[in-house]
């Protein structure tokens, strides 16, 4: 009953808070609803009984990425009304990519109950007394070793790849030197002088 | 007492209200607590200036925090008209509530402990995180620029400080095996020589100990990483246009969220309820004894820090955090790895 209402909950949220994503005027108040949308999903997350996946949704999506976001948004100067004068123009593509995505989650779970995919070959979910986390490290650390590790490579390359791009050494900055800051000491600037009355210092 | 409310009123609603008086015996003390942490921070802060702090209200000014509670209550709320009305009352909200969420699997004994989950300690970085909202959302709904300059700079610097509070995290996590934080208190037991409890006490995760309390004060944003509320830079910071009773959430926020750092590095790394010798008298001293000692201890070290040492030059933050702290830490993780493949599994 508890988990019915639960459920129903987080459903309606995600789906209430990724509209309102979309119907938002204020890009601001869009990334809001989109973190709200994160937060729900989570939360289904939970109650599907992936507590691990619901962690690192919150951890990732909500504590690190749509900070950022936030972050760029909240610094962004956007014309609403330059943003809306495209729709007419930008609606047919919209339309084909509902149209698109609409029809491959059809053939999806059509696919998916047709049964030509063995049940047995399905993923079960792991037994109680096993938690997520063991469960799936043992999974990725053990059988799909080699492929995760070439993922984790392939997102080296890309960091990598980012940073060369966005990179750029500008000439004649000056930066702070940690090292000789850290170096300098009381002596090397004060010099404590017992000047008689009256006379001038000589710097 | 789950099982007593169950036999009472059926299995659902009295799972509901055990819960229910369980989240209020955790959150009402803890605000209990906080009011007298304030006060003791102020105290310890006027001692080390040779000031007397206060001392009107009260012997010894005991009472302060709840007379400045009253006042707060009762003042106007005011809210600018450039606000952004909605996100401007929220955000104190949410600061005050995930201040207290994450003490919901913090453990205070041996079976006190509100939500034994398996992913506590995933649980408390999840809701840590959650914790930048109040500030960004503040800094943007208040429309003026010393807020946003400081929800600014509170984004960077949260952000950055997790990344290496994540991996000393790690490192406790592969000592212990679990990321249920009762079990890693258990972990901690005859750790050190088979007498002394605590991680803490162990040589190779003590710089971890020390990376995470300093890491800990800048993620709550407490002196010297206290950026977000520089006087001299940004009037008050994120909360320069709150006032009345919502800048008094903000306030209570900050310090639970500083009772949970200190609680955090208790449990984590010095035996949290366990007492520091394994030694059986010692264990008839109620456990939430030694987890109260431990926790003001460490308050003590943070209000200490805080009259003591000057405010860091934002550069300085970002560098220690991510050219010192995350390097240091990263390395740790392949260090206590390693030493642990060695050590249990002979490789």
């Amino acid at each position: 009953m508890i988990q019915l209402i639960a459920f129903y909950l987080f459903a309606v949220m995600v789906v209430g808070s990724a509209a309102l994503t979309i119907f938002a005027r204020n890009p601001v108040h869009s990334v809001l609803w989109l973190i709200l949308a994160f937060f729900n999903a989570a939360g289904l997350m939970l109650l599907a009984g992936a507590e691990f996946i619901a962690m690192l949704l919150i951890i990732v999506y909500v504590g690190a990425v749509a900070v950022l976001f936030l972050f760029v948004v909240m610094m962004l100067d956007i014309d609403f009304a330059e943003l809306r004068s495209g729709f007419a123009r930008y609606a047919p593509l919209g339309v084909l990519l509902i149209v698109v995505l609409a029809a491959e989650m059809i053939f999806a779970v059509g696919a998916w109950s047709a049964g030509s995919l063995a049940l047995s070959q399905r993923i079960a979910p792991t037994p109680d007394e096993i938690p997520n986390i063991q469960a799936l490290g043992t999974l990725i650390y053990t059988r799909y070793l080699f492929i995760f590790e070439a993922a984790g490579l392939v997102l080296l390359v890309a960091m990598i790849g980012a940073i060369v791009l966005t990179h750029r050494a500008r000439g004649g900055v000056r930066v702070q030197n940690v090292w000789q800051q850290n170096k300098r000491r009381p002596q090397d600037a004060v010099r404590n002088i017992n000047q008689p009355v009256g006379q001038g210092v000589e710097l | 007492m789950t099982e007593w409310f169950q036999s009472l009123i059926g299995h659902g609603l009295g799972w509901f209200v055990a819960t229910l008086i369980l989240i209020l015996m955790i959150s009402l003390p803890l605000m209990l607590a906080v009011a007298m942490v304030i006060y003791g921070d102020r105290k310890i802060w006027a001692a080390m200036a040779l000031r007397r702090g206060p001392n009107v209200v009260g012997p010894f000014g005991v009472l302060q925090s709840f007379a400045d509670g009253l006042k707060v209550f009762l003042q106007e709320v005011i809210i600018p008209s450039a606000a952004n009305k909605g996100l401007f009352l929220i955000a104190p909200i949410i600061t005050f509530t995930v201040a207290q969420l994450a003490w919901a699997v913090i453990p205070f004994g041996k079976h006190m402990v509100l939500a034994n989950i398996n992913v506590g300690l995933l649980y408390i970085l999840a809701i840590s995180s959650i914790g930048v909202y109040g500030i960004i959302i503040a800094g943007w709904a208040s429309n003026s620029k010393y807020p946003f300059y400081s929800a600014m700079r509170a984004a960077a610097q949260m952000v950055s400080y997790e990344v290496s509070i994540g991996f000393v995290l790690v490192t406790v996590v592969l000592w212990s095996g679990t990321f249920n934080l009762s079990g890693i208190v258990e972990a901690q037991r005859a750790h050190v020589f088979g007498i002394i409890n605590g991680f803490g006490f162990n040589p190779l995760l003590f710089p971890m100990a020390v990376v995470f309390l300093i890491s800990a004060m800048a993620e709550t944003g407490r002196a010297p990483f206290d950026l977000t509320e520089a006087e001299s830079e940004l009037v008050a910071g994120y909360q320069t246009e709150y006032s009345s009773m919502v800048f008094a959430l903000y306030w209570l926020g900050e310090y639970a969220n500083v009772l949970l750092m200190c609680a955090l590095n208790a449990v984590l790394f010095w035996g949290g309820w366990l007492p520091p010798i394994d030694w059986a008298p010692l264990y008839h001293i109620p456990g939430i004894v030694w987890l109260f000692i431990k926790v003001l201890a460490f308050f003590f070290v943070f209000s200490w820090v805080k009259a003591t040492v000057p405010r860091y030059r934002y550069d300085q933050l970002m560098r220690l955090g991510w050219k010192i702290f995350l390097p240091l830490s990263l390395f740790w993780v392949f260090l206590v790895s390693g030493y642990l493949m060695i050590t249990r599994y002979g490789v």
